[in-house]
């Protein structure tokens, strides 16, 4: 019998994140390097898209059911998916670095023996094992790490490796599981969710603003070029400590560590924390008045003019190309 | 209630990181170490949940590393923390090297709520508060930004992507704690001259197999500078055309 993969899935609200795609093509990836059997699994009531995994390389579906785990419960969450780790007797495990593979992986781990790897950015099977890219000192170095043990555990970071659909979908199987009496002991009860907005972590487009956007007031010409890119507002930890915008936007070592296809730096003056957080962004433009402010040193395209003028006409520019 | 507070001694955020000669590590040469960052919001919400607690309650600060760890158990000692131990190991290991060996210390003094930072800022593991708790059997928060413990009751806010989720476990228990979570207060003058008769425990970690192993470490590409296209909203038209035509991003 083939080892195996499962790829942990995560869903809200009964749909799968983007996230999960991505899980589920390395999963694919890994399985093909490796001579693996992949699986996604995941956890919850009622999943609207499950039938989408197919399209990203894996046919065989997990639905680990119980009306009790449609929101999450880190117990709950933990006795489902090693339970079932070791009655299929899997030999990787690969979640997504989100708020919830983060809680859940280390934990799941621990209940398997497994070693655990997490946030890579990398996975290279060329050696014949897997071993693993992640970054440390929030992405000022970068460490090549192996686990030893026999079963083994990692997440990805979002957003690093991409989900393209495939040209022909497979056959999609699912299997359905009712899970008896959860473990409930820790428990979600409830989600307060930020009025629409997009969160760093997981966006695509980024526009941060620092301490040259003068004041909160001034935060709507962020706001609003984000808006009509479909971006996620992020902040410098100047603007942040100095209570302008709320810590879940701060980019940075203290803050999150982000990698989108395009960050917008307006008004940051580029402080080693901030470009630890943000410089694996596949393209950066800067936008600051002062043009020997380090942030223009990993900035792809820079305008080095006043911030307050470029906003509002970039705002402009793009609305007229949407 | 004895409440425990894990705390680790990490390069200060605006230390410039060389790779050692052994390409394992980082070259420690010149840096500042400090508290971890988020560890000081967990030795906070330790003090203000001992505060709340009553007086029959401790608060033990648990570190593991070599001597140098005890400048950052002084520093939380400092704050109002009772009592510290070292846990003694020159070595890096891993996370589940770490959390075995503060579990194990964490049985051994009894603590039913123990607070941890969510991450460390060296290694950005985030993780060592959810092994432990395994490990212990404990319930676990984690990236909390509101906490609260009522008997053996807790409700706590972690942050997510895109908001907030509102926790409820019981004790024992271990919280991660994020930034936003409190205000961690400044050591006083009275309160560094208290941490000078405050005891700190050595002893070595307990020594644990290994599971992961670093290979390599190394810096990653440096990012070639771009242009500056223009200095006013003239190169505006200009960007647009660069990110739609070159990058393609937009």
């Amino acid at each position: 019998m083939a080892a195996k993969i499962l790829a942990i899935l995560e869903q809200r609200d009964g749909f799968l994140k983007r996230s999960a795609f991505e899980t589920v093509q390395q999963a694919s990836q890994l399985a093909k390097d490796l001579s693996l059997e992949a699986q996604a699994v995941v956890v919850g009531e009622n999943i609207e898209n499950l039938i989408e995994i197919s399209n990203y390389g894996i046919a065989k579906i997990i639905h680990l059911k119980n009306s009790d785990l449609s929101s999450y419960s880190s117990s709950g969450y933990t006795s489902a998916i090693s339970d079932y780790a070791k009655e299929t007797d899997a030999d990787y495990l690969i979640f997504s670095n989100t708020a919830l593979g983060k809680d859940l992986a280390p934990r799941v781990s621990i209940r398997l023996s497994a070693g655990c790897i997490i946030d890579c950015i990398k996975l290279d099977c060329s050696s014949g094992e897997l071993v693993a890219t992640r970054p440390v000192y929030a992405g000022k170095a970068l460490v090549d790490v192996k686990l030893n043990s026999d079963k083994k555990v990692i997440t990805i970071r979002p957003n690093v490796f991409k989900a393209v659909p495939l040209n022909t979908p497979l056959n999609p199987e699912i299997e359905v599981k009712e899970i008896s009496s959860p473990d409930l002991k820790t428990k979600v009860i409830e989600v307060k969710k930020s009025e629409g907005k997009l969160d760093v972590a997981e966006a695509d487009i980024i526009v941060s603003g620092g301490r040259g956007m003068r004041g909160p007031e001034n935060f709507h010409l962020v706001e609003e070029l984000a808006n009509v890119l479909g971006a996620a507002v992020g902040a410098s930890r100047a603007v942040v400590d100095a209570g302008w915008r709320p810590h879940g936007e701060q980019v940075g070592q203290t803050g999150k560590t982000v990698s989108p296809t395009l960050y917008i730096a307006c008004g940051i003056s580029g402080a080693i924390q901030h470009l630890a957080g943000m410089s694996s962004s596949k393209y950066i433009v800067a936008i600051n008045k002062d043009k020997d402010a380090p942030i223009f040193n990993v900035a792809d395209y820079g305008i080095a003019g006043d911030l307050f003028e470029v906003l509002p006409a970039l705002t402009e520019e793009i609305k007229k190309i949407k | 209630m004895k409440i425990a507070v894990c705390v680790s001694h990490v390069p200060d955020t605006a230390a410039r990181i060389k790779v050692g000669s052994d390409e394992k590590a980082i070259d420690p040469a010149g840096i500042t170490y400090v508290i971890n960052p988020y560890d000081e919001y967990a030795v906070e919400e330790a003090l203000k949940s001992k505060e709340m607690l009553g007086d029959d309650s401790e608060v033990i600060v648990i570190s593991l590393g070599g001597d140098k760890n005890k400048e950052t158990i002084k520093k939380a000692l400092a704050m109002g923390a009772d009592s510290g131990v070292l846990l003694k190991d020159e070595n890096p290991r891993d996370s589940i090297g770490v959390a075995k060996a503060l579990a194990e210390e964490i049985k051994a003094v009894g603590a039913e709520l123990v607070f941890f930072g969510k991450q460390s800022v060296d290694y950005d593991n985030s993780i060592i508060g959810q092994l432990t708790s395994e490990l212990l059997n404990y319930s676990c928060i984690s990236v909390v930004v509101k906490f609260n413990v009522n008997d053996s009751k807790i409700t706590a806010e972690r942050e997510i992507e895109g908001g907030r989720e509102v926790v409820q476990t019981e004790l024992p228990a271990i919280i991660t704690c994020q930034k936003g979570l409190n205000e961690p207060r400044y050591a006083s003058l009275k309160g560094i001259m208290a941490a000078k008769k405050k005891s700190i425990e050595e002893k070595p970690a307990a020594d644990i197999e290994q599971m992961s192993e670093v290979i390599k470490m190394h810096m990653p590409q440096p990012k070639q500078p771009g242009r500056i296209i223009g200095e006013d909203s003239a190169a505006v038209q200009e960007l647009v055309k660069l990110l739609r035509e070159e990058a393609k991003v937009i």
